[in-house]
């Protein structure tokens, strides 16, 4: 029986089939599940990097050596990866290296919707781009195969949409794939700027090769229909040009680079009208017009957000292109056709962000930093939630590791903010390239305070483990990274740890430390709620000392509720954290006993 | 494996809506596990990551001879499964003309309800059936006399699987295939539950 798989799970399968011994990544979704999953197979090892560049180098180490190897990202992931991925074109490889950027069109859990494709053009690597998870299981024994032939990494691209859905894919028996023999070659590896020029010349020589195998690769192909329309198309768009046009003709992209110039050319010659449909940047439009074609894309489809075949659909009827109706009973997003036809006003239905979890440790963190007003340069992570309203307890996310440098810069540009700026900066992302910050600050004579929000995981992703949790992705023991040690030998001499639930205790560390004109870290220590389920009673509400202030809503907590000047605590979710006890100035929330069940 | 009857199998898309941690993961593997017996072609859709900290989720099943796009086009959907009111009033739009909404009664109110920014709708029930066939199942407390409150999305299942094209025998191994052995009497109590509404 075929086996349900998301185009993740798929590609740890496909890295397993294929004889990959060596896995690494960084943790971030949408590629998160692939190492994880990886993990599971026999006879390979599997490592989380503390970030993505270290990865990759640790990846082309192992290249090196012979092995086959699958590297894995989400897409910003890439650009901490890019300086060993653009030299990486030059040295080639030995083992065959799969670079997995997954990216996040829509920005579901990213601060930005940047197209990756434009790396494999940057650094010259092949590109391949699945739309199913069987495409995704079998590019994997491709794009190793063309790194091995053509000697360079390969990126495997995937979406939101490939990453995590599920379809059916036959598996196949793991294929041993023998580690090919190092030999000392430093014309190859080595490079110096004499050598570098010869690397980048046999580049050049490598891409003319993999132009003639892009037009005959079995993974672009073109399923000629109706010759009025043509459309070119890759990833998860391919499946809504599908279903949307069934009966069109489709040029199909499975290799994205180097781009098929006589297949196109081939397929613009054989219709009427030629689309190309595409998320994100007009990567494949400007390619086909740049061949001097006439060809329509982002002047229909937007350029930004991620696609959905509804949306495919109306943008197509938009441009006068005949599109076939889904059937009876169509309704439209302005006017639903129900049972009876009734058309009627909708209620506004208000948002349901994300928030932080109840019993959150962050959340006593970012409640003390708003109320003491203070310029709070913020991170990636779970804790970027603390941001939002109503504890709107961050200033700033940019992207993994900036909060620190960034405090640096305000206190840089106006010295009277060094007594008003703080950095938050969650473990991970601190072991990830928040340290090279604080080096820099101390070393800068920077006065900062950092505040280190350290939950023991990577929450965000879905508890992975790091450098500082003693424990591997393959769940063997490690040493764990003593942070305050760490942070005393950047230079660091102020170095406290603080229970980020104490609120008393939080306020005066902060005060203290953001007064004390030296750089200071503050470790607000307390494991994730989801890890570590406590299980205290839940707080109680002395309904005749609330006067529905309020004020505990200023929490941003799930479980509190005021109705009717009444404050109210879901028994059900509240994990007895005790936050909302300590900021009620009139003890009606007290702590749950044991005879409040 | 299914017997491949010779029809083609008519499509089924169904788009399962409720909160982060309700337990509509769980709910659409049994789905997919039942319809893969079935033979049906399928895919699922669904969102990880920062959208699941208590935020909206949309889980997204389609079922077919031969399935595409794993995304449901707005106004298409055939079942909405609802695991909590507020949702299926915000993916209403997605559900076909005559098709079927099967609701939750739970409610939860949104961090911008309790903090008085926002107004919880009233009436969800009432606007739900003016646009589809609406079933309201009371699924806390079914899986509640099941033995288990954590049950609910089985129950909500159970309704959803009564008016599913799949033999009852499928949708009972796919149980078996994707709960805990220490869960299942309860959650085979809870299908039935739901089955019978």
């Amino acid at each position: 029986m075929k086996e349900l798989m998301t185009g993740n799970e798929a590609i740890a399968r496909g890295a397993y089939e294929h004889g990959v011994t060596v896995g690494v990544g960084y943790p971030g979704t949408p590629s998160t599940e692939i190492l994880e999953n990886f993990a599971r197979y026999p006879g390979i090892k599997a490592q989380w990097a503390p970030n993505e560049k270290v990865a990759l180098e640790v990846g082309m180490g192992a290249s090196l050596a012979g092995a086959r190897v699958l590297v894995t990202m989400k897409h910003v992931g890439v650009n901490v990866a890019a300086d060993p991925l653009m030299t990486a074109a030059y040295t080639g490889v030995n083992g065959g290296l799969v670079l997995v950027s997954a990216d996040d069109p829509g920005m579901h859990s990213s601060q930005n919707e940047q197209d990756n494709r434009f790396y494999a053009r940057f650094a010259r690597v092949p590109m391949f781009e699945p739309s199913d998870s069987q495409e995704a299981l079998d590019m994997v024994g491709l794009a190793l195969q063309v790194s091995e032939e053509f000697d360079l990494p390969v990126i495997l691209r995937t979406t939101t949409r490939v990453a995590h859905s599920q379809s059916l894919v036959e598996l196949k028996e793991r294929n041993e794939v023998p580690l090919r023999p190092y030999r000392k070659n430093t014309k190859k590896w080595l490079m110096v700027p004499a050598f570098g020029r010869l690397r980048r010349q046999a580049l050049e020589e490598r891409l003319q090769k993999l132009k003639a195998y892009t037009e005959t690769t079995p993974v672009n192909f073109i399923s000629w229909g109706d010759r009025r329309v043509g459309v070119i198309t890759s990833g998860i768009s391919y499946q809504y040009v599908r279903e949307v046009l069934p009966g069109a003709s489709i040029l199909k992209l499975g290799m994205t680079f180097p781009l098929p110039q006589g297949l196109i050319r081939q397929f613009a010659a054989g219709v009427e009208r030629l689309l190309v449909v595409e998320e994100l940047d007009p990567y494949i439009e400007e390619f086909v017009r740049g061949l001097g074609l006439e060809v329509t894309g982002k002047k229909i489809f937007p350029a930004w957000n991620e696609f959905t075949p509804g949306l495919v659909r109306r943008k197509l009827r938009e441009a006068g292109i005949p599109v076939p109706s889904p059937g009876p009973g169509e309704g439209t997003a302005a006017c639903p056709l129900g049972p009876g036809g009734e058309m009627e006003e909708l209620p506004p239905v208000p948002g349901r962000p994300p928030v932080l979890c109840p019993g959150c440790p962050h959340r006593g963190v970012f409640y003390v930093l708003r109320k003491l007003k203070l310029l709070v340069t913020g991170d990636i992570g779970c804790y970027t939630l603390g941001g939002l309203p109503p504890l709107e307890g961050m200033d700033t996310c940019v992207c993994m590791g900036a909060s620190i440098g960034m405090a640096h810069g305000c206190e840089l540009a106006d010295s009277s903010l060094a007594r008003r700026t703080v950095a938050v900066i969650g473990d991970s992302t601190f072991f990830h390239s928040g340290i090279t910050g604080l080096m820099h600050m101390v070393y800068n004579g920077g006065q900062g305070t950092v505040i280190i929000l350290d939950n023991r995981t990577t929450a965000m992703t879905g508890h992975q483990e790091h450098p500082g949790t003693g424990k591997t992705l393959m769940g063997e023991p490690a040493p764990a990274v003593d942070l305050e040690a760490l942070v005393r030998a950047l230079g660091v001499g102020r170095v406290r740890v603080v229970d980020p639930l104490d609120i008393a205790g939080l306020t005066q560390a902060i005060q203290e430390e953001v007064a004390a004109g030296a750089p200071s870290v503050i470790v607000a220590r307390r494991p994730c709620a989801l890890l570590r389920r406590e299980n205290r009673p839940p707080v109680r509400v002395d309904v005749e000392a609330c006067t529905g202030c309020k004020t505990c809503l200023k929490l941003s907590c799930p479980a509190i509720s005021v109705q009717d000047k009444q404050a109210a605590v879901d028994a059900i979710i509240c994990t007895g954290c005790g936050l909302c006890v300590q900021v009620c100035k009139f003890g009606a929330l007290k702590e749950g006993g044991e005879n409040n069940g | 494996m299914a017997e491949v009857t010779g029809a083609a199998l008519a499509p089924v898309d169904i788009l399962m809506v409720g909160v982060g941690g309700q337990g509509i993961i769980l709910a659409s593997k049994i789905l997919a596990y039942a319809a893969r017996s079935a033979g049906y072609d399928i895919k699922v859709s669904e969102i990880h990551g920062m959208a699941q900290r208590g935020g909206s989720v949309v889980t997204q099943v389609r079922l077919g001879e031969r399935v595409y796009s794993p995304l449901i086009p707005e106004g298409e959907a055939h079942i909405i499964l609802a695991f909590e009111q507020l949702e299926a009033l915000r993916w209403l739009e997605y559900v076909k003309g005559g098709g079927t909404i099967i609701v939750n009664s739970q409610i939860i109110y949104p961090v911008p309800v309790l903090a008085g920014m926002a107004q919880y709708p009233e009436n969800i029930i009432a606007h739900l059936s003016r646009r589809a066939h609406t079933l309201v199942v009371d699924a806390l407390g079914k899986a509640l006399g099941c033995g288990n409150a954590r049950a609910a999305n089985v129950v909500l299942l159970g309704s959803l699987a009564r008016r599913m094209p799949i033999p009852l025998s499928y949708w009972l191994s796919a149980i078996e295939d994707c709960v805990p052995a220490r869960y299942l009497e309860v959650n085979r109590a809870a299908f039935q539950s739901g089955y019978a509404l």
